[in-house]
């Protein structure tokens, strides 16, 4: 009977709070709806070696959602420090480019994806931060419109994910859906065992997605792997389920990971997931977390075991960073 | 909105002006280059990429949008006057089909995918020519005429500019085709040019021990020596192109069929027809010989001619040219402007950049000189609508 109850919940959610991005043709609706409320949109895309995509990225947002359809605010590239052309690529067709490093220097640098996402806060200046990867092969201004007219069309949502039928780009062509391994075989099964209601989110780890600065500014940001699931079991916690949307973005074309990265990022996420696990008393007591990742290389019959250090280090809620506050006037509010 | 050009020299300045005003409109070029450029069109398959004109053409407000019964793509862009029609146009289909990879990569000076230059170029440049004209300002007396063709190359003939050009109800006084490369490119002329295909089939019944009886390959070896034999005058200039030949899958098996793809090019009136009737008896002969069946298909055919080197619209294609830095390379057509040519139509066909590798998979073009190329197409436009191009 619970069980039925649950899943008729979940329904519920699914039926009001899940989108296709063909919902969102009429951009200039849209907009009309955007400038009505006073909103500010700032597109982040994070970097580390993304040259080969960068300037494609750049060239639809900046053409289609700035100058043709001005959805946009700030384009921004945000960077772990590249050592390719990434920034120069991104420079040379208009977008902010910055160095995480420069952002709040008093606070160091981490490097980290969670780290540039977490920075980007105090940088840009938009009431919704949409973040995109860099790495998408098949770009198009759904990946940006898909995600914010949730939130401008929905004043309880707060957070809005991307989903897809994730094909990933081999050289013989492309191999219809198969992505997304880590959620299939980490999240969801986490999820279904500690927080059932959070597995009706289709694809949780996604790189895409929008966000209302009053909610970002109050999640802390772990820096590496586990920044998405955190953000999705934070704001489960303090928000709700309504707080969430997703889009589905039909395809998204991109590199496909070794399986050894793979492990490597559920492990990272694992340890972020078991802190939130502690912090929100879902479990007693932790021991302590392991921070070395092991796996196997071998060549005829030696076999060697590889260590990895991974530490997922931990941003707090950008709302307590006093040059934040006076740049927001939060003080003053 | 801009004064029209007054005289020759207004127009030239206004060309060299309009290159940096254009870069202003750079990331929405180059976005409509991306898009229409990862969008595969093999010939007969151009659907796609005339939805997408078709979708631009109505963003930016143009009236007539449509299609024909060969699936070219319109949008009529109205002058102030209206008393004469100038086609803008540029062919839609390219040579690589859907199996290959149409990722753009894009670099800060170079952009890189497969038929970027034949023709994706050409054709985000006619889907562009609204926020052109609109970024300079310029307002036209007469009409254009955007088109996005389809059916122009290998077996498709030309046939998508041919159906509009004998069924449109709309005359047109000038044509402007596009292609994506190379810049300074000026065609005004046609080339007399055959496609030809030569299939051999050995039947099931033939005699192997025939003297020669070797199969497909060396058969095909005999017509390609005749015809290499068949001499050819260097002044008009003759040329034949041997495309590609297609025989056999192994070591140590005899082939019983094959083809050959060639392609005669002259620019002496008649003398395409009689190297036709010439390699027809090749075929006939080595037929004779081997007892296999050689046929000669002509799959595309060209009828020389054109404007002059003196015609008002290439001298002043040529002047424009020259003020942008661009020294003009003149290059008879096989393409589009063949058919304007049948229909005796003043037209020019121009290029928008430089480009390296065409036709490979690692096809790329130069993003700098798009510009001078863009203020070239607004310059002739202009030129046609202010009458300088009028005999």
């Amino acid at each position: 009977m619970e069980a039925f109850a649950m899943s008729k919940k979940k329904k519920t959610w699914l039926e009001t709070n899940t989108f296709h991005h063909s919902e969102f043709w009429n951009i200039l609706h849209l907009i009309e709806e955007k400038e009505k409320q006073g909103l500010k949109i700032s597109l982040c895309i994070p970097t580390l070696n993304e040259e080969k995509t960068i300037g494609k990225e750049i060239i639809i947002f900046k053409s289609e959602l700035m100058n043709r359809y001005p959805l946009l605010d700030e384009i921004a590239v945000i960077d772990s420090g590249s050592k390719d052309k990434t920034l120069e690529v991104a420079a040379s067709f208009g977008a902010d480019t910055y160095l995480s490093a420069d952002i709040l220097p008093s606070h160091g640098f981490k490097p980290g994806k969670g780290e540039n996402l977490w920075k980007a806060i105090h940088q840009l200046n938009g009431d919704i931060i949409v973040y995109v990867d860099a790495d998408i092969k098949n770009i198009h201004p759904r990946f940006v419109y898909g995600l914010v007219a949730p939130l401008i069309y929905h004043k309880k949502i707060q957070y809005v994910k991307a989903f897809y039928d994730r094909p990933l780009a081999f050289s013989q062509g492309i191999r219809p859906s198969g992505g997304g391994r880590v959620t299939e075989i980490l999240i969801r099964p986490l999820f279904a065992m500690f927080y059932p209601e959070l597995t009706g989110i289709i694809q949780p780890l996604s790189g895409e997605y929008a966000v209302r600065r009053e909610v970002l500014q109050e999640l802390p940001f772990p820096i590496g792997y586990g920044v998405e699931t955190s953000h999705i079991l934070d704001v489960y916690h303090k928000w709700g389920m309504g707080a969430f949307g997703q889009t589905d973005l039909d395809q998204r074309i991109h590199r496909n990971q070794t399986t050894i990265s793979l492990g490597k990022m559920s492990f990272g996420i694992l340890q972020s997931f078991f802190n939130r696990l502690q912090k929100y008393g879902s479990i007693d007591k932790l021991p302590e977390l392991n921070q070395i990742y092991k796996h196997f290389q071998a060549q005829d019959r030696d076999y060697q075991l590889i260590e990895h250090t991974i530490k997922e280090e931990e941003r707090p809620p950008m709302s307590s960073i006093p040059e934040y506050r006076k740049k927001f006037g939060l003080d003053k509010k | 909105m801009a004064k029209a050009p007054k005289t020759i020299n207004d127009l030239l300045n206004h060309v060299v002006s309009s290159r940096d005003q254009l870069k202003n409109i750079r990331e929405i070029i180059l976005a409509n280059l991306v898009m229409m450029g990862e969008i595969p069109a093999p010939t007969f398959e151009e659907e796609p990429r005339i939805r997408f004109f078709l979708d631009r053409f109505t963003e930016a407000g143009l009236d007539s949008i449509s299609t024909d019964e060969f699936g070219n793509g319109f949008g009529f862009i109205r002058g102030s006057k209206g008393e004469k029609n100038i086609l803008v146009a540029a062919h839609t289909d390219t040579v690589f089909n859907h199996t290959i990879d149409h990722t753009v990569r894009v670099e800060s000076e170079q952009i890189f995918v497969p038929v970027i230059a034949d023709n994706s170029l050409g054709c985000a440049v006619v889907a562009s020519i609204p926020q052109i004209l609109e970024q300079l300002g310029i307002q036209l007396k007469n009409n254009i005429l955007l088109m996005g063709i389809t059916r122009s190359l290998g077996r498709g003939d030309l046939a998508g500019i041919r159906f509009f050009l004998k069924n449109s109800k709309v005359p047109v006084d000038y044509g402007l085709f596009v292609e994506g490369a190379q810049l300074g490119r000026l065609s005004y002329s046609s080339m007399g040019m055959l496609r030809g295909e030569i299939t051999c089939n050995i039947p099931r019944e033939y005699d192997w021990t025939l003297f020669e009886s070797s199969g497909a390959i060396t058969i095909l070896n005999e017509v390609i020596t005749k015809m290499m034999a068949i001499p050819l005058p260097t002044k008009p200039r003759t040329t034949i192109t041997y495309g590609s030949v297609n025989a056999g899958n192994s070591y140590n098996s005899v082939p019983t069929n094959g083809s050959l793809h060639f392609e005669i090019r002259s620019e002496q009136a008649g003398m395409v027809g009689e190297l036709q009737n010439r390699i027809h008896e090749i075929a006939d002969e080595v037929s004779s010989n081997t007892q296999a069946e050689v046929k000669l298909e002509v799959v595309a055919r060209r009828r020389p001619g054109g404007i002059d080197f003196s015609h008002p619209l290439t001298k002043t294609a040529r002047k424009i040219q020259e003020s942008l830095g661009v020294t003009p390379k003149i290059q008879p057509s096989v393409g589009e402007l063949s058919a304007l040519i049948d229909k005796e139509i003043p037209g020019i066909t121009i290029g928008i950049t430089t480009a390296s590798q065409m036709h490979s998979q690692n096809e790329h073009i130069a993003i700098t000189p798009i510009f001078s190329g863009l203020a070239q197409l607004v310059g002739i436009l202009q030129a046609m609508d202010g009458g300088f191009c009028d005999e």
